[in-house]
């Protein structure tokens, strides 16, 4: 049989997968990928992209609700579930559509399929049940995903125990919803369904929600979240539930305590685990521990001329860790010189919920373990006039400097749109600047950015408006 | 086919400089490693070396133009044969009152600068370093020279982990260094390989200092000859003379080095063959006496000059003297105040020193070296007496000067300075 042979080829379409494989042929590698659902991945489809659609609505909601603050007068606002799912879904639509037209702007081959190794560099995708496509490649990037962990007695069953696919899809407005987790996923569904009106219950196995941010951060988030009406149960672990027609009786346990409480729906959010199997690692060298494929700082397996990136080799699960990866890894491949692996402290990560969460580097706990002398620069969001004008005066916006020399270790936020804050300070961190390059910057007034220069002057003991 | 002569950085805070002298005329043929002209910061001036072949085309910078800014074009060469430009060039002159090069060369004219400036490879001009701030700022703590480290990150930009990795050296954890023993046998030693140090990166004056003492030790093929001076007449009439300085503008305090050098320049006009500077083809004999000074300044040694010293009155030398001295160790000096004599005196005596040999300053011919007058005894028909003596020694050229001729002007000298009225003479 008369394979056809690449120069790379990528096994899976998501941030990570679709961005290797537009760098490669950019680098003049014949290149294919191969997808078996939808081209976007996760990401695109069933993540970052249609939740973000889902909390836009939220936002929209909450401000009408709140239009009276604003001197509007509103009546009969009511929502229709169905078409902000649908809403939603045309978005992921559109832009999986927009990934397609890249592809082929780019000359990469697009095979729909399941890909699997076959060892040698062989990769046979199966198609459909008896149409199966082999082709030879000198390269091949793993690039297969997660998916939502399971827990064993709580299979989600997509009726009453929902992972993040169903609680994006929703065709009722639960009443009552537990979250079980509080990362980023668990939280931005909480923050979407308490806007709708649910009542929504937060649990999370550890002393505090979003664990991985600093621990200002989460407290102060966990204060605003509750003001906003969501519960949180923190230390406290599922210990099973029982389903009932329409409803699930849940067994919470904590701080010795047993709650027995009723939801009318469960959103599993307690992490994501990594796509290896059935994909022919078998019939090579590649390694996997813990659920994740292991490589080395340039994303190599064991395997020669075997890659992986993004979710599969491990967290942060992020998309744009994923396609960051990707690109260094095909760089990598292609023979670029001056390339870097990637510096995962330097991974900003985001959440959507309201107020928002942002945070990149090391948190002051991490950094005075790792034994920095630092520096802490706060700044609080009812400093900022442009805050107060938008009606948005929580949040605070923290930053972590080396003392012995003003290299920025970590910034840490929380409040409206700082999400697209983040990126200044990653900037700056990967330009290596230090307070006095940021000190020195002219932030435009009035805007929330000011914060950012606020929070390290204050690092400084330099604050000018607080 | 033209090159531009740019006004180049001869340190790494250079920003602007002064063309202070052109060595060569429109026409003049100019073949590489000429000097073309004298550029001059607010810390030294450096001979322009060009690293073409041609013919100086224009001028586009006059003499005594200050505040000139890094990299503008000063003048132009036309590589020979090419008559077409030269013809262009002619036509249009050199006007006095250029405005700006930019202006006024076309863009064919003026050859890539970053190119030359690339290919500069012996010039004095230093490359932009290319560092993060936080990178900068460890290194700065750390006493590093960014110049010297090679970068890993975008661009080749010096990042903080190469930094690190230069405080940390090659060592392994235990600290000891990383290289096997057969490997260090085979690595030419460093010029400072063992111990801490802090590293003080070097001035543009030290640099020099160095070139050009470097040069005369090696290239000079000196001798040293010394003789004892008795100095009490001259001490008396030193005090003689100190006794009669008015209490007015007009005083005066002259030192025994006034003195000397005053001594240096009358032996001179008897002894004019020490006043000279070796060429290929033909000794040059000055015509005028200048002497240089050595003076020691936080940055370095500089050697004001005395001109025509043996025209001037002790006193005239002496409030000369304080004046440059203090300019000196302010440096306040103007490159003409400390470029060209023809002889140099060094005197240590005031540290004590006994007696000592200097390194000749080119492109001069003679350096004296003055140690400290003290009370010696001495042997006077016979008889043991007590005198003040001071041991001087004459550094030559050989190639000027041979030994005789030192001799010569070392005895003169010491007449002098034993018998100092003969200094009015």
């Amino acid at each position: 049989m008369n394979e056809k042979k690449y120069d790379l080829a990528v096994i899976g379409g998501g941030p990570g997968g679709y961005v290797a494989a537009i760098r490669g042929s950019q680098l003049g590698l014949s290149t294919v990928l191969v997808e078996h659902e939808n081209l976007g991945g996760v990401c695109l489809n069933w993540g970052c992209i249609p939740t973000k659609a889902l909390l836009k609505t939220a936002e929209v909601f909450r401000n009408i609700k709140n239009a009276e603050k604003y001197g509007l007068r509103v009546s009969g606002l009511g929502y229709d579930i169905d078409k902000i799912v649908d809403r939603s879904r045309n978005i992921a639509e559109q832009l999986s559509l927009g990934v397609t037209g890249l592809l082929k702007k780019n000359q990469v081959d697009v095979i729909n399929g399941f890909g699997k190794l076959s060892g040698n560099g062989r990769v046979s995708i199966a198609r459909d049940q008896s149409n199966t496509i082999d082709l030879l490649a000198k390269n091949i990037i793993i690039a297969s995903g997660a998916r939502a962990r399971v827990l064993p007695g709580f299979e989600p069953d997509g009726e009453l125990i929902w992972t993040y696919k169903e609680a994006m899809t929703p065709n009722i407005m639960p009443k009552k919803l537990l979250v079980v987790g509080s990362g980023a996923i668990g939280i931005e569904f909480a923050s979407f369904y308490n806007t709708l009106g649910a009542d929504v219950t937060v649990i999370e196995l550890l002393p505090r929600i979003l664990p991985t941010e600093d621990i200002e951060i989460s407290e102060l988030a966990q204060k605003l979240f509750e003001k906003d009406g969501i519960t949180f149960i923190t230390k406290a672990k599922l210990d099973s539930l029982k389903k009932k027609k329409g409803t699930v009786s849940c067994i919470i346990k904590f701080e010795q305590k047993v709650l027995e409480l009723d939801f009318d729906r469960v959103i599993m959010a307690v992490g994501i685990q990594g796509n290896h199997e059935g994909i022919g690692l078998e019939n090579t060298m590649v390694k996997v521990e813990k659920e994740h494929i292991v490589v080395d700082q340039w994303n190599a397996t064991s395997e020669d001329g075997v890659y992986a990136i993004g979710d599969i080799v491990g967290p942060p699960w992020l998309a744009h860790k994923a396609s960051h990866e990707g690109i260094i890894c095909v760089e990598k491949i292609a023979g670029k010189k001056r390339i870097h692996p990637i510096n995962k402290n330097k991974i900003p990560g985001c959440t959507y919920s309201h107020p928002q969460i942002a945070s990149v580097g090391l948190t002051e706990v991490q950094a005075t373990e790792k034994g920095f002398d630092i520096k802490v620069g706060k700044f609080p969001f009812i400093g900022n006039g442009k805050a107060i004008a938008l009606g948005e005066p929580d949040g605070l916006i923290k930053t972590i400097f080396d003392a012995s020399n003003g290299e920025l270790l970590g910034a840490h936020m929380i409040g409206t749109e700082v999400t697209e804050l983040i990126q200044g300070y990653s900037i700056g961190m990967t330009l290596e600047t230090t307070e006095a390059e940021i000190i020195e910057t002219i932030f435009p007034h009035p805007t929330l950015s000011e914060m950012m220069h606020e929070s390290v002057l204050n690092a400084y003991e330099r604050t000018i408006h607080y | 086919m033209t090159i531009n002569i740019l006004m180049p950085a001869l340190s790494p805070t250079m920003t602007e400089g002064k063309v202070a002298k052109w060595y060569k005329n429109i026409g003049d043929s100019i073949v590489a490693g000429d000097i073309i002209a004298d550029i001059e910061t607010d810390k030294a001036t450096m001979e322009l070396e060009s690293i073409d072949d041609g013919v100086l085309g224009e001028i586009l910078v006059k003499e005594g133009t200050e505040a000139v800014n890094v990299n503008d074009v000063i003048g132009v060469i036309i590589e020979e044969g090419d008559k077409t430009t030269a013809a262009t060039l002619s036509k249009n002159k050199v006007s006095e009152e250029l405005s700006s090069p930019e202006e006024t060369s076309d863009e064919n004219k003026r050859a890539n600068p970053k190119e030359i400036y690339e290919n500069w490879e012996e010039g004095p001009t230093e490359k932009r370093v290319f560092a993060t701030p936080l990178a900068r700022r460890i290194a700065g703590k750390a006493g590093l020279n960014l110049s010297k480290m090679t970068g890993t990150g975008p661009n080749g930009r010096i990042v903080k982990l190469d930094v690190e990795k230069e405080i940390s050296g090659n060592k392994k954890p235990d600290g000891t260094n990383n290289k096997t023993q057969l490997e260090a046998s085979l690595t030419p030693p460093a010029i400072v390989s063992f111990g801490k140090y802090i590293e003080k990166p070097n001035s543009t004056m030290r640099k020099i200092i160095a070139d050009r003492l470097t040069a005369s030790s090696r290239d000079i093929p000196s001798y040293s000859l010394s003789v004892d001076c008795e100095l009490d007449n001259l001490i008396r009439m030193r005090a003689d003379l100190n006794n009669r300085s008015p209490n007015n503008s007009l005083g005066y305090k002259i030192s025994i080095n006034d003195f000397l050098i005053r001594a240096i320049a009358l032996t001179i006009r008897r002894v004019p063959e020490v006043n000279t500077t070796w060429s290929e083809d033909a000794i040059l004999q000055y015509e005028d006496i200048d002497i240089s000074v050595a003076v020691s300044t936080k940055d370095g040694l500089i050697t004001p000059i005395v001109r025509k010293a043996d025209q001037k009155g002790l006193s005239e030398i002496s409030i000369e003297m304080v004046e440059l001295v203090d300019r000196a160790r302010s440096g306040k000096l103007a490159p003409d105040e400390f470029q060209g004599g023809g002889f140099t005196i060094s005197n240590l005596g005031m540290f004590g020193v006994k007696e000592f040999t200097s390194i000749i300053n080119p492109p001069q011919s003679c350096i004296i070296s003055i140690g400290a007058g003290e009370q010696r005894t001495v042997v006077r028909d016979g008889k043991v007496d007590v005198a003040t003596v001071m041991t001087c020694t004459l550094t030559s050229d050989h190639r000027t000067i041979d030994g005789a001729l030192s001799a010569q002007f070392m005895r003169e000298f010491k007449f002098m300075v034993e018998d100092p009225l003969t200094m009015l003479l």
